[in-house]
């Protein structure tokens, strides 16, 4: 992709050295990003017996996938011995109606406000962004109260609206961060020949934007695949998303403490966000140089 | 149950039934955190006897040390008008949630029921509020025990500590020995525990009562709590390495296997004795932590919210009526490790800890020596049960002085009342 | 566009983008601005158990000043915040450029680099406290190769325990600043290098002079973001230390739940959350000020 990095210099012992040393910094890291993760599916294959007694760093003696089925279909949350199958649904259910609701509300704010500068335009956008640095325990009192004026509480649709809400700040900021360079002369011209806001949007505005819709929707997937603050104070028993009901699995006991299954419920919990991010993952860091993220 | 009772809700439940012919089943939705061993199964055996009665249970199950992610969810609620039925509140929490007008009334079950006749005084203080019925008091815990593994205690030639300087002499033998003489766990919680114990035990039942119910600042500063504090380092000393953040039923395992010598903690650590397949008496030794008869007091209970809908009442009613009929009582309790609320249920299926329990708050509660837990929110709550473990925590999780920990406390429940 | 008497239909396509802008200006204006006002009201009454709308000044900022907790919770957001953003974007900034040095397999070891970010604080932590175990973690392991004093229970120690916190942080955003740092690296202007490298500039020198500073404003981004991450830090505690031992190692926003939920003391953990706030505001409006009327082709 970029060239400037290597210098073309010569093939010298010394730079042959940095080259080991380059590799030896570069995977000393990846053993330290990989260890969680190599834990985690280790244990998740052993018995309980081979944790005891064995090394945690030792390879399963064999491949056993006992502890991913039952923390998917039959481990207890409280009396309910469901294992994390229904609130993984939960999760996709809030999830994915939350992503759609807020880039998309973001993509047309972020349009409004660069492409249509309005008197105030900046204020606007300036007020949008601090919400995303908002500490959500400022929010979970009032939050509670009108969720239960509106009657959603303790419902995936209350879920569903807390998430577009405080997930719109973050879209709004990469669409508008985006779209700032986008050049006006292609919407000024498009304004000339007759084309409506909405059009424009459409015919102009939309196709140039799949990089940044990547980063929008990897950004609020992840963000509410894994938040817990709100899930744990919105939501009870069967409407609870999977990060709370993992959290209940891990720490509900019974006289011994099944590794296996604990690690095996956070390797559920986090494989979708996970696949997202091995599948999509270079279209998010390009997506970031197209200057989503530069603030 | 009597005949009598039986028939008696028999004949409740047809009146209601025929009042209201096209009426939906009982409903309760039921905000609990017994989600570990034995609580889990207590709780589905107080579902299933809710199932059996035409009821439809929904499970709001929250788990988390004590409650503390069940208190944020159940605020959440009740800001937003939509209660849980049924919620696992206890001690002075109950009378807060009543007083803020929360909760609902339970007399007509109650006196259908006849609760006063079967209910010990110090039960129906902590469930009635302003003299109606509130909660339903699910069981008693005692917190002052000692559990012991006496194989491990015979090696050093020992047997149960009856006094702490015994206490401490046993830990030293055990310690050279290369045993570990006391299996915690460093939560907060379990630290607080072991410090209101020590309070009992060295300060004696009056001092308890002043110091952590009474909140008399002398008492609170005095040179008897400076000891008390003595004594909890000293106690840090008898602890293993490995103690920060360990679950309480994980150090109950340490005991069980022989790495421990003691622990100290409420009688659910019985339920994971049980769940083990141990025997009181031959596999491990239940013992009241040394003091002058003192009972340290635990209750669970289910406070019943103000709900709407006629299902949602009937269910509230139902659930009452379960928790503390006798077959309940009797089921739950067994599984749980504690006794009964009522005083009236057979005593045969309990084992010798239990029947020691009971007996010993008998006559606790006859010489005045029933004390509420401080550490289980019986004594306290909110804020001042919240700065006493705060200090309780913060000094044995370091090497704070006594009389800095003394001046410490002082000051935090100053600022927490 | 100067037709002179205007249709309904024309005022409304006029008025269109701040139309558009419109629910999503009024949610957060809401959502946003509405609630804080609203705990920032809480925070000046005696709220215990529930709110209470009953004024008595700035006491609970007093009583919130007083406790010993909250002091702790402070210093260790220092602590933990100054060192989570210091080592994150080290490391991020570090493995970018030795990213950038023509790798073969670039996006493979990219991928590792970055999937952390993927996971969630809850399972990052409950992860590595598995890993810090000092019975059956990484301890025991490293022991067994013969390194006998080698120790890992960070969790467990009072002392250490805020530095658990900031490796499993870095360890789950270092990725993400490599990504934003990358990216940047990508976009920098070839001709300069390439002429600062015929001048005879080494490629240390080139990065310290030219490259690493005309990055200016992907830093504040990776500070901006990673500050806020700080302060919001909550689940992390829960899942990893539980604020323990005693509570050494517990956060800002975990005293605030700990006082609101568990300790009936709604008053004081609205004063909490507003102080919270107040340090986000400190660090948020500069920039904001700054990007805002520092880009003029924005």
């Amino acid at each position: 992709m970029s060239d400037q990095a290597t210098f073309n210099q010569p093939r010298t012992g010394a730079s042959i050295a940095l080259r080991v040393l380059l590799w030896a910094v570069l995977i000393v890291f990846a053993i330290w990003f990989l260890l969680p993760a190599y834990v985690v599916v280790g244990t998740s294959l052993k018995g309980l017996e081979e944790i005891r007694g064995g090394s945690l760093l030792a390879l399963p003696h064999e491949l056993n996938f006992s502890s991913w089925r039952h923390a998917w279909s039959e481990a207890c949350i409280g009396v309910n011995c469901t294992g994390l199958e229904p609130y993984f649904w939960n999760s996709v259910g809030m999830a994915i109606p939350s992503v759609i609701i807020s880039t998309l509300l973001g993509a047309l704010t972020g349009y409004s406000l660069t492409k249509f500068k309005f008197k105030g335009a900046n204020l606007v956008f300036a007020l949008i962004l601090f919400g995303c640095f908002v500490p959500f325990q400022v929010v979970i009192l009032p939050m509670a109260v009108t969720l239960g004026k509106i009657g959603i509480t303790n419902t995936v649709y209350g879920l569903i609206l807390v998430h577009s809400v405080y997930g719109m700040a973050f879209t709004t900021l990469f669409f508008r961060n985006y779209y700032v360079t986008i050049p006006d002369e292609l919407v000024r011209a498009a304004t000339i020949d007759g084309a409506g806001f909405f059009t424009i949007f459409r015919r102009i505005i939309l196709p140039l934007s799949p990089p940044i819709i990547v980063v929008s929707v990897i950004w609020q997937f992840t963000q509410i695949w894994n938040d817990f603050l709100f899930g744990a104070s919105f939501t009870t028993g069967g409407a609870q998303p999977i990060m709370v009901a993992m959290n209940n699995l891990v720490n509900t006991t019974t006289g011994v403490k099944q590794y296996n299954v604990d690690m095996a419920a956070a390797l559920i919990t986090a494989a979708p966000t996970i696949f997202v991010y091995i599948i999509a993952g270079r279209y998010f860091v390009r997506g970031l140089t197209a200057g989503s993220v530069k603030g | 149950m009597t005949l009598i009772s039986k028939t008696l809700v028999g004949a409740l439940a047809l009146t209601t039934a025929l009042a209201a012919p096209l009426k939906a089943d009982p409903t309760a939705e039921v905000l609990h955190y017994w989600t570990s061993g034995g609580e889990a199964q207590a709780v589905k055996a107080l579902q299933e006897a809710f199932a059996a009665r035409g009821g439809s249970w929904v499970d709001a199950p929250v788990a988390g040390g004590g409650g503390d992610a069940q208190a944020a969810v159940l605020r959440a609620r009740v800001l937003a008008g939509d209660p849980p039925a049924a919620v696992q509140i206890k001690g002075p929490n109950i009378q807060e949630w009543a007083e803020a007008g929360a909760l609902g009334d339970l007399s007509a079950v109650a006196t259908a029921q006849n609760w006063d006749a079967v209910l010990p005084a110090a039960i129906q203080d902590i469930v009635k509020y302003e003299g109606n019925y509130v909660a339903v008091p699910v069981n008693v815990h005692r917190v002052d025990w000692i559990w012991a593994n006496p194989e491990v205690l015979a090696k050093v030639g020992a047997t149960v500590p009856t006094t702490w300087d015994e206490f401490n002499e046993t830990a030293d033998k055990l310690l050279a020995a290369g045993i570990i003489p006391l299996a915690h766990g460093g939560q907060p919680w379990q630290d607080a525990t072991v410090f209101e114990t020590v309070v009992l035990g060295i300060g004696g039942v009056d001092f308890y009562r002043k110091a952590l119910v009474e909140l008399d600042m002398d008492a609170l500063g005095s040179d008897t709590m400076v000891a008390v504090f003595d004594q909890m380092r000293k106690m840090r000393g008898y602890v293993d390495p490995d103690f920060p953040g360990r679950d309480w039923n994980l150090a109950t395992a340490m005991v069980m296997r022989g790495e421990a010598a003691m622990q100290i903690m409420g009688d659910w650590a019985k339920g994971e004795f049980a769940a083990a397949g141990k025997v009181p008496g031959v596999d491990y030794i239940c013992a009241s932590t040394p003091s002058e008869n003192g009972y340290l007091l635990n209750s669970d209970s289910f406070a019943m919210f103000n709900v709407s809908g006629e299902d949602n009442v009937e269910g509230q009613a139902l659930l009452a009526e379960l928790i503390l009929g006798t077959d309940f009582q009797e089921t739950f309790n067994v599984l749980k490790g504690s006794i009964p609320a009522r005083t009236d249920v057979p005593r045969d299926s309990f084992d010798d800890c239990a029947i020691k329990s009971m007996d010993d708050m008998v006559s606790a509660a006859e010489g005045n020596t029933l004390l509420g837990s401080m550490a289980h929110e019986i004594a306290q709550a909110g804020a001042v049960r919240g700065a006493f473990i705060d200090v309780a925590t913060a000094h044995f999780n370091s090497d704070m002085s006594s009389a800095d920990a003394v001046a410490q406390l002082v000051d935090a429940i100053k600022l927490a009342q | 566009m100067t037709h002179p008497p205007l249709k309904i239909a024309d005022r409304i396509a006029r008025w269109l983008p701040q139309i558009v802008v419109a629910p999503c200006f009024a949610a957060i204006l809401f959502f946003v601005y509405g609630f804080i006002a609203w705990t920032a009201y809480i925070s000046f009454t005696k709220s215990k158990m529930l709110p209470n709308y009953n004024l008595i000044g700035t006491r609970p900022y007093e009583r919130l000043f007083q406790m010993d907790r909250w002091g702790v919770a402070q210093e260790n957001l220092f602590i933990f915040g100054i060192l989570f953003i210091a080592f994150a974007i080290v490391i991020g900034c570090l493995l970018a450029v030795l990213l950038d040095q023509k790798i073969r397999a670039e996006g493979f070891i990219r991928t590792i680099y970055l999937y952390p970010m993927a996971i969630s604080f809850i399972i990052t932590g409950t992860a590595w406290k598995w890993i810090m175990n000092p019975s059956l973690g990484l301890e025991t392991v490293v022991r067994s190769w013969g390194w006998e004093s080698f120790s890992f229970g960070w969790t467990n120690d009072a002392n250490l325990a805020v530095y658990a916190l900031v490796m499993a942080a870095v360890w789950q955003s270092a990725g993400f600043v490599m990504a934003l740092f990358l990216s940047a690296l990508r976009s920098v202007d070839q001709d300069i290098i390439k002429a600062a490298s015929l001048d005879g500039a080494s490629p240390w020198k080139i990065y310290m002079r030219i490259i690493l500073p005309s990055m200016r404003p992907v830093f504040m981004s990776a500070i901006v973001i990673l500050s806020h991450l700080a302060i919001k830090s909550f689940d992390l505690v829960v899942a990893l230390t539980g604020g323990g031992p005693g509570y050494s190692s517990t956060l800002p926003a975990n005293f605030m739940y700990e006082m609101t939920f568990r300790r009936n003391e709604i008053g004081i953990g609205a004063a909490s959350a507003m102080i919270m706030l107040a340090t986000v505001a400190a660090i948020m409006v500069p920039y904001l000020y700054s990007e805002l009327r520092g880009k003029k082709h924005v």
